[in-house]
């Protein structure tokens, strides 16, 4: 196993870890806000990946494409928030769950009606092809890109939410949401704002994941379980467990899986070392849940409520 | 005064309405010739039993759990993974299964419920997701292709392979279920756990132990599903890694709550609906015009989705929920 590869991988979580960080920095502001179980945030994801592999087929233009991955899932999250979401905030999880499957059974099916059931290819725009030096190593551009955008809205995030006065009514609402709308805030736009804000982000994700992953129906499931696992880890409402809970995730599921088996192969014999491998990378980042969960059950970074 | 004249209330038209419906369905499917019908019922039948299995968990002990397609799966693969190494006797499968599923529930269930609310609803979620990339990486018993099974599990002195014979096998599996759950939400045992769901503190002030009992309740919750499971794939003669895939909890979860939670027959009632709307918008030419019958066809799991927001928005306490219940009147 050569120092490279290692480093390639290690990559390759950290450019994972960033897309789960988009997708989990969003949902976990409106599970901790608003303590509304989204699971169709998977479904955001896939739509972002749609709209901006449609656009790019259709106009050739990166910059419109990303416009209408992120514009357009926003939409999409504030009608929502408008015609099912807010008749929900106050009811249940449970029916909270059992709407968002539906809009997810809903959603796959409107984008095989639109798009057909084959998966959509896209390509990396030009000027992002390519590799890069990486410590003498040859990477990818388009994948560097991806951790450098990333950081940055993560970057954006953190200023949006440690130096604003939005940031502030945001985190007092994480914490305390009947208090500040006793104070006089208006909460129902500021639940507004932030499902609007996770859509976007989520469709920010969904079309940077596009090139470098199948655009089909179903795509957002994977990852949506993938982020609640972050979540869950990080502590639900931190956006700063959502930042280190997706780096966890994403390097542990990344670099397991091509090293758990190469590991196994030291001792045992290579084929059942593969199969092995294989088996217990999968579950890898399950038992790392499950193991922060037995010890701290609030996550790495609970919220402090009250 | 007690007015003793007995009036049959909704809830109890509609349960003795649906369970006979089940007894005569090989009847009425005999007599004109509908074998299809046999096998769809039984799948109906299969799957009421695992949401009743739900229910004991989410219904009764406020248990959110999105993982119980984990169990499913499990009496699904005992048949396979025992028919694979040439056990074929039924009720040593479901032994093996049972004893798998409730180690693995006795296993994960402390740890689910040290946490509660939405992180609940995920680790179970977590758990079933674990074990369903487990299996489709296990190449030895199918992977991704899951397994088939060559003949369907012996029962000594019953014919299995006779359809309306293994009707009746889901259909008593059934009715136990259902008289028996009856039976526990009545006794000390299931005050204990409904009165966990409505207010926990207040139980463990006054001195329950609760964490055993919730305990209890999941693991029987499990094990409902184990049986599903094993007689899901024994219709199918398949255990297919489709049955561990979240979007079954899912589907279980809405046939509970759609049903009607906490009731007895609430899930019997929403298995029925979700998979009458399955069935009548996948298969059934409903003569609308130009091509939008096979739109719908083809893709009904829209239709399905927008079904779950609606009623989930409108429909407080399910549809069997929501129906008055018995009782004499004051």
């Amino acid at each position: 196993m050569s120092l490279s590869l290692v480093i390639l991988q290690l990559m390759n979580g950290l450019q994972f870890g960033v897309l789960l960080f988009l997708l989990s920095a969003g949902l976990t502001l409106v599970l901790g806000i608003m303590n509304f179980v989204n699971l169709m945030h998977g479904s955001l994801f896939m739509l972002g990946a749609y709209f901006s592999a449609a656009v790019l087929g259709a106009t050739g233009s990166f910059a419109q494409a990303i416009a209408a991955g992120v514009l357009g899932t926003l939409a999409v999250g504030l009608i929502l928030e408008r015609l099912v979401f807010r008749k929900l905030y106050a009811r249940d999880h449970m029916y909270q769950v059992l709407a968002t499957i539906g809009l997810i059974l809903f959603f796959n099916e409107a984008v095989r009606v639109i798009w057909g059931s084959g998966s959509i290819s896209t390509a990396v725009p030009e000027f992002l092809r390519g590799a890069v030096a990486i410590f003498g190593l040859p990477y990818p551009v388009y994948r560097f890109a991806i951790i450098v955008a990333g950081l940055l809205v993560g970057l954006g995030l953190y200023l949006l939410i440690h130096r604003t006065r939005v940031g502030i009514l945001i985190r007092a609402g994480a914490s305390n949401a009947a208090m500040i709308a006793a104070l006089g805030i208006n909460i129902r736009l500021l639940n507004t704002a932030v499902i609007g804000l996770g859509a976007a982000l989520a469709g920010l994700a969904g079309l940077m994941a596009a090139p470098i992953s199948s655009v089909q129906s179903g795509m957002g499931e994977p990852i949506l379980i993938m982020t609640l696992v972050v979540i869950v880890t990080g502590g639900i409402g931190s956006v700063r467990g959502a930042f280190y809970g997706a780096l966890i995730v994403g390097l542990v599921d990344t670099t397991g899986r091509v090293f758990l088996p190469v590991l196994l192969r030291s001792f045992m014999e290579p084929l059942k070392a593969q199969t092995l491998g294989a088996a217990v990378a999968s579950v890898l980042i399950y038992l790392v849940m499950a193991a922060v969960l037995a010890l701290k059950p609030q996550g790495l970074f609970p919220v402090r409520h009250g | 005064m007690v007015n003793n004249t007995y009036y049959p209330s909704a809830r109890s038209v509609v349960s003795v309405v649906l369970l006979l419906g089940f007894l005569l369905v090989p009847f009425v499917a005999g007599m004109t010739g509908e074998g299809y019908y046999i096998t769809f019922t039984t799948r109906v039948m299969i799957m009421a039993l695992a949401a009743s299995g739900l229910n004991i968990a989410l219904g009764y002990g406020g248990m959110i759990s999105l993982g119980h397609a984990l169990y499913l799966g499990i009496g699904a693969y005992a048949a396979g993974i025992c028919a694979f190494h040439g056990i074929h006797n039924g009720w040593a499968q479901l032994a093996i299964g049972l004893a798998a599923g409730g180690a693995v529930a006795c296993v994960i269930g402390p740890i689910c419920l040290r946490t509660s609310g939405m992180a609940f609803i995920m680790i179970t979620l977590a758990f079933a997701q674990m074990l369903y990339f487990l299996i489709v990486t296990l190449d030895d018993y199918g992977g991704d292709d899951g397994l088939s099974l060559t003949a369907r599990s012996t029962l000594p002195g019953l014919d299995v392979n006779n359809s309306t014979v293994f009707y009746y096998i889901a259909f008593a599996a059934l009715m136990l279920t259902l008289f028996f759950t009856a039976r526990m939400m009545n006794a000390r045992f299931g005050r204990l756990i409904q009165g966990c769901k409505s207010n926990h503190r207040r139980m463990v002030t006054l001195g329950f132990a609760t964490l055993r009992y919730r305990l209890a309740a999941y693991v029987l919750s499990a094990l409902v599903c184990v049986v599903a499971g094993f007689l899901l794939a024994n219709l199918v003669r398949f255990a297919s890694p489709s049955y561990l895939t979240w979007m079954v909890s899912g589907e279980l979860m809405v046939m509970v709550i759609l049903g009607g939670m906490g009731t007895v027959m609430g899930p019997v009632v929403g298995a029925v609906v979700i998979l009458l709307i399955e069935e009548i918008f996948s298969n059934v030419s409903l003569g609308l015009p130009g091509n939008l019958d096979s739109l719908v066809n083809n893709h009904w799991t829209a239709i399905l989705g927008v079904f779950i927001v609606i009623a989930t928005m409108s429909v407080k306490r399910g549809i069997y929920g929501s129906l008055p219940a018995g009782g004499r009147k004051p």
